[in-house]
Order: structure tokens, then sequence, then C-alpha cells
């Protein structure tokens, strides 16, 4: 899966988590953005694990800050 | 013969509308069952019944707005005959223009995403019958405009559908989202306005150290799947209702110029909703969960309050509250009572601060745990020793 495919994946579970949601600046910090609080954040968290199959070990969320970095993330781990 | 009455379903709430009935007359019940759907203030509210029997009589209709209290139905208890006629109608307490036929079967009710009803009411779509096909079920935002689409153009599958599941997209059948935020307000405003009329709280908080929680948790979420991680709000919740064992005086209602104690622990949860607003629902008998029973019934609480689908014990059994605002980045909170209630528990953010001990200064993750407290149901020294034990529980997390 490429990171186009990816970031589509990411910004549809965000916005089923946050669906007033409207554009997301990937490289601002996420949560200056959305209104995530911590059950918002494991909710994300495991529809991306259903929809990608990738485990995210909660020691790797400090690299999850922005769109960018999560996207990334993914594709590194998805490759 | 029984009567279903309207229950209070919080506080806040002095009316409710009736919007479904999941049963009819002849189907049998038992307690805990779902019988019907109540729009509060704050949310749409699958009513349970709390006796075994039949149903004999739906009394109130859909769509009839009736206070709380209101005999909704009545039903034939365990081993007693139902009548063969229903009872005159002067003794129904104020149903309106009650149509002759029962009402046709609603289809089953799914969880429903704030903006996915927000959209539904401008495209003037039924969401409560609408298929999801969301998590959960859940109606999306995608399956309202299919709906919307399918209402203006011939249904492609020849499934005969109420008149009411494609209501005409001119003329939306429910208020629009600001009426709805307005009661919402309305029904906060009430209930605490009451609260800081009638109840004179005291504050109190404490700093409790969290290396200890915060270094078995990271532990415990190590091995664990993303599926099956705890919060450390779930530690915090299960910490509250120990801690609550020895102090029922915080446990329980000003009812009656008295304190009434709660039989069990069920903590209400401040959960704040995306389209503005909180609501409280209980987990219920929290100190005898484990803490992974414990994270699903909050996630599930959480998901649930937010699709706007709770049940009515869930609303109307909290005997505390805990509301977590941490997440937002405050240090502490001054929380307010919510009515009958005679306490609430804050937590503010789990962050690394200056500690002393054993005569060392270090940076550790600490968090405030507040308390507020009706002083006509407990003192100051109660409180104080609640939590001190709420802290020390926090210790020993392994033995949460």
């Amino acid at each position: 899966m490429d990171a186009q495919e990816i970031r589509k994946i990411v910004l549809v579970e965000l916005k089923r988590i946050a669906p007033e949601l409207e554009d997301v600046a990937p490289a601002k910090p996420l949560r200056d953005q959305v209104d995530l609080d911590s059950m918002d954040w494991l909710n994300f968290l495991v529809a991306l694990n259903e929809r990608l199959r990738i485990e995210i070990p909660e020691a790797d969320y400090r690299k999850l800050g922005t769109l960018e970095q999560i996207v990334d993330y993914l594709a590194k781990k998805s490759a | 013969m029984i009567e279903f009455k309207l229950p209070s379903l919080g506080a806040d709430m002095d009316e409710g509308k009736l919007l479904e009935w999941k049963v009819k007359p002849g189907d049998k019940v038992k307690r805990g069952d779902v019988v019907a759907v109540v729009e509060t203030p704050k949310a749409a509210v699958d009513v349970e019944i709390w006796q075994d029997g039949v149903m004999h009589e739906l009394v109130t209709q859909p769509g009839e707005t009736v206070p709380v209290g209101t005999v909704m139905a009545r039903l034939a208890g365990a081993g007693e005959a139902a009548p063969a006629a229903a009872p005159p109608a002067a003794a129904a307490p104020a149903p309106v223009a009650a149509p002759a036929a029962a009402p046709a079967a609603a289809l089953s009710r799914h969880p429903v995403s704030p903006a996915a009803r927000k959209h539904a009411r401008e495209l003037g779509v039924d969401v409560d019958k609408l298929p999801g096909s969301g998590p959960h079920g859940a109606v999306t935002v995608q399956d309202v405009e299919q709906a919307a689409k399918g209402a203006a153009q011939p249904a492609p599958a020849p499934v005969p559908a109420p008149a009411a599941a494609r209501a005409p997209a001119a003329a939306p059948a429910v208020a629009p989202p600001s009426d709805k935020a307005l009661a919402m307000r309305k029904a906060i405003a009430t209930a605490m306005s009451r609260s800081k009329r009638e109840i004179p709280h005291y504050y109190l908080s404490q700093t409790v150290p969290m290396q200890r929680a915060v270094d078995w948790l990271t532990a415990y979420n190590e091995k664990r799947p993303v599926t099956e991680r705890l919060l450390m709000g779930a530690l915090q919740l299960k910490a509250v209702a120990l801690a609550l064992k020895d102090f029922p005086d915080l446990n329980g209602f000003w009812k009656d110029n008295a304190f009434q104690p709660a039989q069990g622990i069920h903590v209400g949860v401040a959960i704040s909703l995306r389209q503005g607003g909180l609501i409280a629902p209980a987990i219920h008998d929290v100190a005898e969960r484990s803490l992974d029973e414990l994270m699903k019934s909050l996630a599930d609480l959480v998901r649930r309050a937010r699709a706007g689908s709770l049940r009515s014990s869930e609303m109307s059994d909290p005997t505390i509250t805990v509301t977590n605002l941490g997440d937002q980045g405050v240090d502490e909170v001054f929380a307010i009572i919510f009515p009958p209630q005679v306490a609430i528990v804050g937590f503010g953010r789990v962050a690394p601060r200056p500690w002393a001990e054993d005569g060392m200064i270090g940076a550790v993750p600490t968090v405030v745990a507040s308390l507020a407290a009706d002083h006509r149901a407990s003192d100051g020294h109660r409180g104080a020793r609640f939590l001190a034990a709420l802290a020390a529980l926090l210790q020993e997390p392994e033995k949460l």
C-alpha cells in the first residue's frame, strides 16, 4: 500500500472520530487541529490497526504527532 | 396490573418525548429489557423495564411528550391474567389523540454519529430507520447521503418501506440542530443552577504521585495489542470506586432533606459531546470489575454516549461522578456536583512536576485529584481521608 492510500485511510478514520474536521495541515501537530482525547486517540489507532493490520506500540505514540508523521510511520511499517 | 412510568433519567429531566415502542401488547418482557426509546434534552435513551410480565396496553403514543412519572404503559405481572379489555381512558393521564391502531413496528435503532444526525436533519432523513454501515452498525454521513438520494429517486430494491422512512427532503420532521443544542444547554443550566443553589459544596484537592501507576500502565500496555490497552482513566475510575467502599457518605443521594446511601457504586463518567454539551452516564458496579472489563465498559459507554445510544439505567443510576479534564491540559478540576448525588471527583492531567520524596526533589508524573462534596452529607475531614485513600490506591496499581 502506498503513502497516498494510507493517507486516505488515515483521513477517513480521523473524520469518523471527529466528523466536524475539514482540512488537516499535514505538518502541524494533529492535537492542535483536532479535539482528540485519550479515548478518541485510542479508537483512532484501533481503527487504523483494523484497516491496515499494523500494530502500533504505545512507545511509538510520540512519533505520531502530525498527519505527515502518521502516514510516514504507517508507510514504513507496511513496506 | 403493573404501571410502567416514564422514569427520571437525571436531575435535568422533567419530561420526555416517546420516540418509539420496542414492544407491542402481548409481548413478554423481563427485567432489564429495553421497551421504549425516549428523547430527553440530552440524548435519545433506551428505556428499560424493571418488572417481568406481559405488555398489555401502550398508553403513550410515539411523538407524545409526557412528564416524568406518567404511566406510559401497563403490563400484567408474572402469573397475573391480562384483562380482556384495556382500562377506561380516564385512568390514563393525558394521552392526547391516541391513534386506534398500534404504530408500525420501527426498525431497530443503530448508533448515529453526531455529524450524520446533523446532516440527516438538513436533508430530512430519518436516521433511526437507516441501516448503518459504520463501526458497530453506526449510521454514517455517507449512509445519510445515500438515503437522501434514495428518497429523491425510486428505491432500486422492491422492498415496501413505511412512508415515514422516507421523509420529504423539503420538510424536516425534527427540530433543527440549534434547538437540540439549546435544549442540551438548558438541561445543563437547570441541573447546575440547582446544584449551586441548593448544595453547599466544599472543595479539596491532593497532588498524587503517579510514577508507579505510569510505569505499571506502560508495562501492561507494552505487551498488549492496541485493542486491549488500558487508559489511565480506567485506573482512576477503579481507584475511586474502591476508595468509596470505606466512604459510603460520599456515594449516594441527598433526597427529602436526608442523605440516602446508594446500594452499589455506579460511577457516572462525564463525557463531552462533539456537538457541545456533556452527559454523565454510569458504569455499574465499578469496584467489582477488572481493569480490562472496566476499560471495555468505558470505551463502549463513550462510544454510545457520543452516538446517542444510552440506556435508562445508565442515565438514572450514577451514585457519584468522575470528571477527567486532563486531556485538555488542565491541572485541577473544581467540579459541580450533579444533584441529587453528593460528590464529584475530578482529575487533571498527569504530567511531570517537581516532587519531593525522601529528601530529594525530582520531576515525577503527578495528578491533582479533587473532590467537590455536599457538606450536608459529609464533612471536609471525611473528604480529605477519601482523597488520601484514593492516592494510596493509585500507588499500588497492580492491586486495582
